[in-house]
């Protein structure tokens, strides 16, 4: 036995003398994981939250959390002696007195952004796919959480440097705070420590941004993770690819080797990113006063949807029994982000319900073959864009010599017409697609080979498709829409009555498909 | 569906197709030698690190075309750091694709679903063990926990009440009052009306008493805008009229939306836009919301002058300035 086996031999020996581990991790360590680049997308998500703790360690060690004023003294010519923050000074002695701090803060900045972009084209993913069905409930509610914190973290880190377009940032949640009927003043009170901007607010988000959230964004990984282990990751539909198996590379090396290579490459080109592309250059800002503010206002992009509906919504306050509603506030800031996040979170179940699905599903839908939920999807995203779009309005103003109030308007009749114009553009779109598969597969591909025939006539060659092409166009499920009960003999509704008669309606919407073709169908046809 | 129709049968996994590393040993020397090459690349971008932390002065700037101006120092450890990261990880995958065994490996799943024997006995483990705790029957224990469980949720709440102040009537006041002095910031000038030109737009703030030091909270609600106008343009009814000084008309700065700065001044259509939201007021009507979210127009500030022509305040605001809150108490 070689000196290396041996070594390693008395360590796992150790390890399994004092837990019993040999045999769960013999097991573990050939755990199969499916290959595809679309499984890439999540663990982009865990990466940049990697390395948003190491980046953001670093900053910690210079950044200061206090608005008590200082006057600066570093090496940044055109703020020297003015009045700022601590919090915004030690920021600039981290940009240009530290070496490699500017570096870490534009690491930082651009890994959150990569981490937010991330976590949404997996959600997105996962949609498509129908990934969040059952057993998978639990972690599309997870990755919701992981969503909304992140957004909240997000805005956290962006506001602790308190430059100008920060704090204004700051003063906007304030606003939101204090708009909530009843309690309001009181909440954005006990926040701020009194009155806006105060010297409460950085130090508490700091404590916030530092230690609580990204506690919970670990729990809520490791749950995340361990449910994605113990269910075994999801797969796409191929030939050999069942309900009942995963097939794939084992966990060591291959996974283990592409998985972690692939967190370097990530780390790599967030590190580039940070050392070539400017972001969020705050000493051009300068530090936060309430008077001041710079033209293009701009959150991070992960908010700009939000900013977007702030921007949009009418000028409509109640003004009644000596009291206010902000409802232009109220609504996109707070009930329509509700309703959006809610609806996301409830969908699994609706779905479910709709169409009385209580089966496991391992095998991923391809997204043409589930039209409903693929239209759904769309639309709720053009929703997104259009609002997204809005957030950027003065950007897009100055940029394509448009009106702010053209484009105002133009996203506000968007926001309610777009939306079901992509769902039914989509829908057809999805079933045209299944149509086409179902072209491919009973007549084969076109080869541009044309042949004239002894009558004379041409007629272009059509090759038949492998089976294994035939079996993934046709292998996917087509269950039949629920049906209402039918009325009793006195004429009176069945129990259920408009609950059952709108479950019927959801499910023949989301039933809605091209009947895949089937080999029987495909056996008719050559007998012509 | 009828028995009789035939879906597709699945022709199971493709056969592997070996790579030509696994069974030519000369191709697998060279991806060998390749991804040696790749870990190579990454330690010499660690020295280029290193090197730029400890021998570049973070005064020395470069201009690179597309980048822009940049810190020498930063962008060699940046660029340094990053190829030594892209490589490890470039020469990992090229290791797994090349010479890592690539069969692939179905494994068996099961259904979750345990069996009927199991979830019945599971169930009734539950239940005989809560028996056990004799919770369904000892109803007095049962309601004093949660009312003790139920309180014991204040205590967070309640201790966190020190968190701040109560508002008071701080969201309705203001530093302007009576007489006070308009001071230009931050120098802190009174202003007399020539001071400002036609079309002109300053910001100022009240004047504070002797030895007063001025704080952000203090800005967040008194700034205000002063404009110069020709009087004749003014729409004003008599009141808002008199308010006004030689064609200066002063508003609250802090946006009647969100409490942004509004600060930006279009001289030629006398409107004032909020760059956060781009609410629209117009000047030479009292800030009447013209466009945008915001609901109500700017406070206006009553301005006069004093004997030396000095511009002071006829009266404090006459309503809250700011953003909305719920006890605000006008329309």
């Amino acid at each position: 036995m070689k000196a290396r086996e041996r070594v390693a031999g008395n360590v796992a020996g150790y390890i399994d003398d004092r837990t019993g581990a040999a045999k769960w991790a013999k097991k573990n360590l050939t755990k199969v994981f499916p290959d595809h680049w679309s499984f890439m997308l999540g663990e982009i998500a865990l990466y940049s939250f990697i390395i948003l703790l190491l980046s953001g360690t670093f900053l910690t060690f210079w950044y200061n959390p206090s608005q008590n004023e200082v006057v600066y003294n570093g090496s940044y010519v055109p703020l020297q002696n003015l009045a700022m923050s601590e919090s915004y000074a030690s920021t600039l002695r981290i940009s240009f007195d530290i070496r490699g701090g500017l570096l870490m803060r534009q690491i930082h900045h651009w890994a959150a952004l990569i981490f937010m972009a991330a976590i949404v084209v997996h959600l997105l993913r996962v949609f498509f796919t129908g990934a969040f069905r059952k057993p998978r409930e639990a972690n599309w509610l997870i990755g919701i959480g992981l969503l909304t914190l992140g957004i909240v973290e997000g805005f956290l880190g962006y506001s602790l440097p308190d430059d100008l377009l920060s704090g204004t940032g700051i003063r906007i949640a304030e606003a939101i705070i204090q708009a909530i009927p009843v309690v309001g003043s009181y909440l954005a009170f006990f926040a701020f420590g009194g009155a806006f901007p105060g010297h409460s607010f950085i130090p508490r988000i700091y404590t916030v941004h530092v230690l609580l959230i990204p506690g919970i964004f670990l729990a809520l990984i490791t749950v995340h993770l361990m449910l994605v282990w113990y269910q075994k990751h999801t797969q796409y539909p191929g030939p050999g690819r069942t309900e009942k198996n995963v097939v794939g590379y084992p966990l060591m090396p291959v996974y283990m080797a592409k998985a972690g290579g692939f967190f370097f490459i990530v780390f790599g080109i967030t590190a580039f990113l940070g050392a070539t592309a400017s972001i969020n250059p705050i000493w051009l800002y300068g530090p936060y006063t309430p008077g001041q503010i710079s033209a293009g206002s701009q959150p991070d992009w992960y908010m700009g949807w939000l900013d977007g509906l702030v921007r949009m919504f009418p000028p409509l306050e109640t003004h009644a029994f000596g009291h206010t509603i902000s409802w232009n506030i109220l609504t996109p800031g707070v009930i329509i982000p509700g309703i959006l996040f809610t609806g996301m979170a409830l969908y699994p179940f609706i779905e479910s319900w709709i169409m009385n699905d209580k089966a496991e599903h391992h095998l991923l839908d391809r997204p043409r073959n589930a039209p409903n939920r693929t239209a759904l999807g769309a639309m709720s995203l053009s929703f997104m864009l259009v609002a997204l779009l809005n957030g950027g309005n003065d950007i897009i103003a100055t940029h394509f010599h448009l009106t702010i109030n053209g484009i105002m308007w133009f996203t506000r009749i968007g926001l309610i017409v777009v939306p079901p114009i992509v769902f039914i553009i989509t829908k057809r779109l999805c079933l045209s697609l299944q149509r086409a598969d179902r072209d491919v597969v009973l007549h084969g591909v076109e080869t541009g080979r044309l042949v004239m025939m002894p009558s004379g006539e041409f007629v272009e060659v059509h090759a038949p498709i492998s089976e294994a092409k035939k079996f993934v166009l046709t292998q996917h499920a087509q269950p039949a829409a629920l049906t209402v009960p039918a009325s009793d003999l006195n004429g009176t509704d069945a129990p259920g009555g408009i609950k059952a008669k709108l479950r019927a309606r959801l499910s023949k919407a989301h039933a809605e498909q091209v009947p895949a073709p089937t080999a029987t169908e495909a056996k008719a046809l050559d007998h012509h | 569906m009828t028995n009789s129709v035939e879906r597709f049968v699945d022709p199971g996994l493709p056969e592997h197709v070996h790579r030509k590393a696994d069974f030519d040993e000369r191709a697998a020397k060279r991806a060998e030698r390749q991804v040696a090459i790749l870990f190579l690349l990454s330690a010499a971008s660690t020295v280029l690190t290193i090197y730029s932390y400890v021998g570049i002065s973070p005064k020395k700037e470069v201009f690179l075309p597309l980048l822009g101006t940049q810190q020498v120092n930063n962008l060699g450890i940046g660029v340094g750091l990053a190829l030594s990261l892209f490589f490890i990880g470039l020469g990992a995958i090229h290791w797994a694709k090349t010479l890592m065994d690539d069969t692939e490996v179905i494994a068996e799943r099961h259904e979750f679903r345990s069996s009927d024997e199991d979830r019945k006995e599971f169930v009734e483990t539950i239940k005989e063990r809560a028996g056990t705790a004799q919770l369904g029957r000892r109803s007095l224990i049962k309601r004093s926990l949660g009312a003790a469980l139920g309180l014991i949720g204040l205590s967070p709440l309640v201790l966190l009440r020190d968190l701040g102040p109560l508002p008071k009537k701080e969201l309705e006041t203001t530093n302007w009052a009576k007489d006070t002095y308009l001071v230009s910031d931050p120098q802190g000038r009174r202003i007399k009306a020539s001071d400002l030109e036609v079309g002109a737009v300053a910001q100022v703030l009240p004047e504070l008493p002797e030895g007063t030091e001025r704080s952000l909270e203090n800005i967040g609600k008194d700034a205000v805008l002063l404009i110069r106008i020709r009087p004749e343009e003014f729409n004003l009814d008599a009141e808002r009229l008199s308010w006004t000084h030689e064609g200066i008309i002063a508003f609250s700065k802090i946006c009647s939306h969100m409490g942004c700065a509004v600060a930006l001044y279009e001289q030629q259509t006398k409107h004032l836009l909020c760059p956060c939201h781009q609410s629209t007021f117009d000047v030479t009507r009292a800030a009447k919301v013209i466009f945008g979210p915001a609901a109500r127009p700017l406070p206006q500030l009553a301005i006069g002058v004093d004997a030396e022509g000095y511009l002071i305040a006829k009266q404090g605001f006459t309503e809250p300035v700011g953003p909305s809150f719920w006890e605000r108490n006008s329309a």
